[in-house]
């Protein structure tokens, strides 16, 4: 289909665009790279009278690295992100999980502040941004706050962005020596939408896991750390002594919804396949 | 804020000026505005990769991309890369394979094709299936596809001025 009408405006920097924002409240929506808004658009999923297009707007472009933080601009399309060395050698989790993002000709449009406000709950970045314990850099009229990646995500396609409030930036803890990190999905073909998907971390302390933050991808509601997880890793040696104890926990973390061809116990049991795969993924990086 | 635009696009190699509505996605800028219809819509949600052009040189979505966004910027299609020759040896190796078939994704798979060309490094034919798998074709025919485009890979890294 074609998109509904709409008024269209290219404001030439972010003070501008953050006042056109609150000024024409909710009827207005950014346009970033445009590739989760477009179909949104095209399908009349949405029907705003004002898009905002702050693709162009340089000064939220680039990758930097600020001390132990990699500092990542709103509007960074997944071309650079895996592209980028700095990405390759600080942050492995987000390298390896941008190349499941989509295909070449939408990683070349979007960006990763688009995808955290879309808050997409099968897609890739949100879980990987809350794995990281990242930080979401909201600008506003009013000012900038930052926002704990594991509070942003407040449910499906949900964050906690205030009207007229834009992601300015992402800031990512680099890899710690000894950190161990997997990334594992299933889809029906790459770059598709996850049916699952897993984003971990986790820290490790005389060779038993420590702060494991799981989080789920395409089975659950939203980006959050799989907590029931954390808490039955926590202290484990890998591998496993008892791997029962990851289908428990799966059963309080996860609830994933019947899907057309995908039934909920079906997602459970492929995160439990996916979560079994991270644990031999770390378990291979802790001997290294 | 009006519901049309102004935009200033060059399009394979033309400067074009046009006053648009806000909402027209590039494809149908393309094909409605300067009957350049080489350029197809499949889906028209981002999904199937007919639309695909290139925006300043990278393949991007025709549907996904407003003819708005690519005010100042440059837009090539399938009869400009054609035009120029770009595409000459995909086609001559899609022609003999008849990898065309119905010919309605042809397009979409040459554009992206060439931008996987253009990175002139060695792909396995699975590497080169992932790079095409934005790509639809619906006649299922994607043997004949990734055996042209890995012939031309083949070809071009063989040549002496790739050592």
């Amino acid at each position: 289909m074609k998109a509904p009408k709409f008024a269209y405006c290219r404001p030439s920097s972010l003070d501008e665009a953050l006042a056109i924002l609150a000024d024409s409240g909710a009827d207005a929506v950014p346009l970033a790279g445009g590739q989760s808004l477009l179909p949104a658009l095209n399908m009349r999923l949405s029907t705003p009278d004002l898009l905002v297009d702050i693709g162009e707007l340089g000064e939220l472009k680039g990758i930097a690295v600020a001390g132990e933080f990699l500092r990542i601009g709103a509007l960074t399309r997944h071309v650079e992100l895996l592209e980028s060395a700095l990405i390759r050698e600080r942050l492995p989790l987000l390298a390896e999980a941008i190349g499941h993002v989509g295909h070449v000709a939408i990683r070349n449009r979007g960006t990763i502040g688009g995808s955290l406000a879309f808050a997409d709950p099968a897609a890739e970045l949100p879980a990987c941004t809350v794995a990281l314990d990242g930080t979401v850099v909201a600008a506003g009229r009013a000012g900038r706050r930052e926002i704990p990646a594991a509070k942003f995500f407040t449910g499906p396609l949900e964050t906690a962005l205030r009207p007229g409030e834009l992601i300015v930036e992402i800031r990512l803890p680099a890899r710690q020596p000894g950190q161990l990190w997997a990334f594992a999905e299933l889809s029906r073909r790459h770059g598709d939408f996850a049916v699952a998907g897993l984003a971990a971390i986790a820290g490790v302390a005389d060779r038993k896991l420590a702060d494991a933050r799981f989080v789920y991808f395409g089975c659950t509601d939203r980006a959050r750390p799989a907590e029931a997880v954390g808490s039955a890793l926590r202290g484990q040696r890998l591998p496993l002594e008892d791997r029962e104890l990851i289908a428990k926990a799966l059963e309080t973390d996860l609830d994933p919804s019947d899907s057309p061809g995908w039934k909920s116990a079906t997602k459970r049991h492929l995160a439990r396949v996916l979560t079994e795969r991270a644990l031999a993924a770390m378990q291979r990086q802790m001997s290294q | 804020m009006q519901p049309t635009i102004e935009v200033e696009i060059t399009v394979n190699g033309v400067a074009v000026k046009r006053t648009i509505p806000a909402r027209q996605h590039l494809v149908d800028f393309l094909r409605d505005e300067l009957e350049l219809t080489g350029t197809h819509l499949g889906c028209e949600q981002g999904v199937c990769g007919a639309c695909t052009v290139l925006l300043d040189g990278q393949v991007v979505r025709g549907c996904l991309v407003l003819g708005a966004q690519a005010h100042g910027k440059t837009v090539e299609t399938v009869e400009g890369l054609s035009d120029r020759g770009a595409l000459r040896e995909l086609q001559a190796e899609f022609a003999r394979r008849n990898a065309a078939q119905c010919g309605y994704c042809t397009p979409g798979m040459l554009l992206t094709a060439q931008e996987l060309l253009a990175r002139n490094e060695p792909m396995t034919r699975d590497q080169i299936r992932q790079f095409m798998s934005g790509n639809f074709c619906r006649c299922t025919g994607y043997h004949a596809i990734i055996a042209a485009i890995a012939q031309v890979l083949a070809d071009r890294l063989a040549q002496p001025a790739n050592g």
